[in-house]
């Protein structure tokens, strides 16, 4: 009998502790002290260093020169104005960031027509404008999202490697969840499920759909210590604590990176990271609204989620539980052509995708030359 | 040592024993059954005589109703697939219904009106049972201590789940039934309202909770440690104080300067763990009806601390900022 109470005393304490993390922690005090504003993780679960790619070749500042690839090319609606070698240069390292599985349908080929390069007529080509047009308004326009990085000021900003990874489509997005069926038979309201995307919690499964696009408001908490007009529910605070437990994730960082947890609220009790996650979060809805939800009927059925729309993006498309992307190396450096031209941030934003202009037909004849 | 386990070494009973003659107008009650080695271990070992009555039988009828509710909405919403049920089990959650609603008195059935009737049923129950506390201790000429310890453990259910919803004016405020569901709701709540440790009620709970179990350690720990020389009779003990209550006090005086009876010990530990959910309860209704947030209201009234400002501001407030 002693015997087994001893046993079931080592025993039980063991399994309790079964869900913790045994090894060493890496901590790292980031606020002021007494408050909790520590980041901790556990060493040998950090995530690996990511692989970046070199330049295929080096770009030289002679390569810049020459004749434009609109003077070359066919149908260069983007990057008409960079050097035709310069093109060459970037069309190449885009082929082995996204498409690099060479082939019928890889590399070039993903989005060109071999016969007739300049030719719209796939569709990844149209989205790939696109892209192109979306990493340049990045690099140019949402730099404060950079301003915390090792490069800000000096190109901090994105390639397509940073989501693609090469990859056609980057291997973490997010498309809306398939509306609740009526009854209760098969309906959670769409929470209560073990749920990777809110960190296995009970919360809203998908909190993205609702604040990654669009312009509803993320914040909860009354600015008034006394009741008044602003009314938030619970269920709304869960959709935004949802969103959080994601970033939280996406990033491998916890609560106090940007908050201190006394209030979630206040910034002036904040960390500078915050600005950058509000900056990012503005971005990403940017990207969702203005850039992916924009193609519209360009995407083909088998790049829509479950409820008809298309893959996109939120904050673990880049970070992919880094808290800088490629652990915040400058690979756009190499590659000036994504750098775009600042444009005022309240100015409307581009139209919306039906209103896009119909792909230019290119006569065959007019082919002969190298298309791009 | 056997008086230092926590589990009871000597089993010592009499014949079984149906209690006292209870007067008329009372039903019949069930059993005694018998003794049992195990329950032994841990409490008495015999079992039996219940009395369940009206109330006992109109408390478990409702909250197997309620408890019945609740489980087929859980089952069905894994589309009544059993292995699901028992894995998803801790994420399921009967949800109130959504602020759209506000008080209405059944909204559609998947959209909160199961929620409000099995709430509805579950309240039934444990009123019902209270009640039964209550008769019950009036029958037996005992005092009503124990149904109002419980009343006060109503007292925040009921303002969880119905008063404080009323006050607001919604049932969406209200707390769903699930496992992990109320706990990330209390999260969510102490969030939404700013910071909950700011709420001074809050603050008083927590004391008393744990405050609870400090006194039930040090008492548990004292009757034990004088168990050899009978301590654990406690109601002889009151009125003929032997060596034992001696001994224990003493000890108390000698550590800490004073020591509680053998009786004060007792509406110590009652007090505290009735203010525990009282003082809670004050403390959830005050919240989202007195005050908005709780962080702010703390820092008005000049105890939240004050840590440096990192000289951040709301990028929402700067010229040119991106909606």
């Amino acid at each position: 009998m002693i015997r087994k109470l001893v046993s079931m005393s080592l025993v039980l304490p063991a399994l309790l502790l079964a869900g913790c993390e045994v090894g060493t922690k890496v901590t790292d005090q980031v606020g002021y002290r007494g408050a909790g504003l520590n980041q901790i993780a556990l060493k040998r679960t950090l995530p690996a260093a990511d692989v970046i790619p070199e330049p295929l070749y080096e770009l030289t500042p002679e390569m810049r020169q020459g004749p434009t690839a609109k003077q070359t090319y066919q149908n260069v609606q983007v990057l008409g104005d960079l050097s035709a070698e310069e093109f060459n240069y970037t069309m190449a390292a885009i082929s082995g960031w996204v498409a690099p599985v060479e082939g019928e349908n890889g590399g070039c080929n993903y989005c060109h027509n071999p016969e007739n390069m300049a030719s719209d007529e796939k569709y990844t080509k149209i989205v790939a404008r696109k892209m192109l047009q979306m990493t340049r308004d990045i690099n140019a326009n949402w730099t404060p999202h950079f301003s915390l990085s090792q490069y800000a000021g000096k190109g901090a900003g994105v390639t397509c490697w940073t989501c693609h990874r090469g990859q056609p489509v980057p291997k973490y997005n997010w498309s809306a969840a398939l509306p609740d069926p009526k009854g209760i038979v098969g309906n959670k309201h769409g929470q209560n499920a073990p749920a990777k995307s809110v960190a296995y919690a009970s919360l809203p499964t998908d909190p993205f759909a609702a604040l990654l696009q669009g312009k509803n408001i993320i914040s909860v908490q009354a600015t008034s210590a006394y009741p008044s007009q602003y009314v938030e529910s619970i269920q709304k605070t869960e959709k935004t604590y949802g969103l959080m437990m994601h970033m939280s994730q996406g990033l491998g960082v916890n609560c106090t990176y940007c908050h201190n947890s006394q209030n979630f609220a206040s910034w002036s009790l904040s960390r500078p990271q915050r600005v950058n996650a509000w900056y990012g979060i503005r971005m990403v809805r940017d990207i969702n609204d203005n850039y992916i939800t924009a193609l519209g009927k360009v995407w083909p059925a088998n790049r829509l989620g479950p409820a008809g729309d298309p893959k996109k993006v939120f904050c673990t498309t880049c970070h992919q539980g880094k808290n800088k992307p490629l652990g915040g190396a400058n690979m756009l450096k190499d590659y000036p052509a994504l750098k775009g031209t600042p444009h005022d941030m309240s100015a409307p934003p581009a139209p919306p995708m039906d209103a896009l202009p119909a792909p230019v037909p290119v006569a065959a004849a007019d082919t002969a030359r190298p298309a791009a | 040592m056997a008086y230092q386990n926590i589990f009871t070494q000597v089993q010592v009973h009499g014949e079984l024993e149906d209690g006292v003659p209870l007067p008329a107008g009372n039903d019949p009650r069930f059993g005694p059954f018998g003794f049992t080695y195990w329950m032994g271990k841990l409490g008495g070992t015999q079992i039996g005589p219940v009395y369940l009555g009206t109330l006992g039988v109109a408390s478990l009828l409702t909250g197997t109703i309620a408890f019945l509710i609740i489980g087929f909405n859980f089952w069905a919403q894994v589309n009544w697939d059993p292995i699901q049920f028992v894995r998803q089990l801790f994420w399921l959650s009967l949800e109130p219904p959504p602020a759209k609603y506000g008080l209405q008195i059944l909204p559609p059935l998947a959209e909160g009106g199961w929620w409000l009737i099995s709430g509805a049923f579950l309240t039934a129950s444990v009123l019902l049972w209270w009640a039964r506390t209550y008769r019950r201790a009036v029958e037996l000429q005992m005092g009503t201590h124990v149904a109002w310890a419980f009343a006060s453990a109503i007292w925040l259910y009921l303002v969880l789940g119905f008063i404080r919803p009323l006050a607001m004016g919604s049932w969406a405020e209200a707390v769903p039934f699930g496992i992990f569901p109320h706990l990330d709701w209390t999260a969510a709540f102490s969030i939404r309202y700013g910071n909950l440790f700011y709420n001074p009620f809050h603050a008083l709970s927590i004391v008393f909770l744990y405050g609870s179990t400090l006194l039930f350690a040090m008492h548990g720990a004292t009757i034990l440690a004088v168990g050899r020389y009978g301590g654990e009779r406690e109601i002889e003990q009151i009125t003929d104080r032997g060596t034992a209550s001696e001994r224990a006090a003493l000890f108390w005086r000698w550590t800490m300067g004073f020591n509680a009876t053998m009786e004060s010990i007792h509406r110590w530990a009652w007090w505290f763990a009735v203010l525990t959910t009282l003082t809670g309860g004050i403390g959830i209704l005050l919240t989202g009806t007195a005050v908005d947030n709780w962080y702010l209201w703390a820092v008005e009234h000049k105890f939240a601390p004050a840590y440096p400002s990192t000289g951040i501001v709301d990028p929402a407030t700067l010229p040119g900022a991106p909606q």
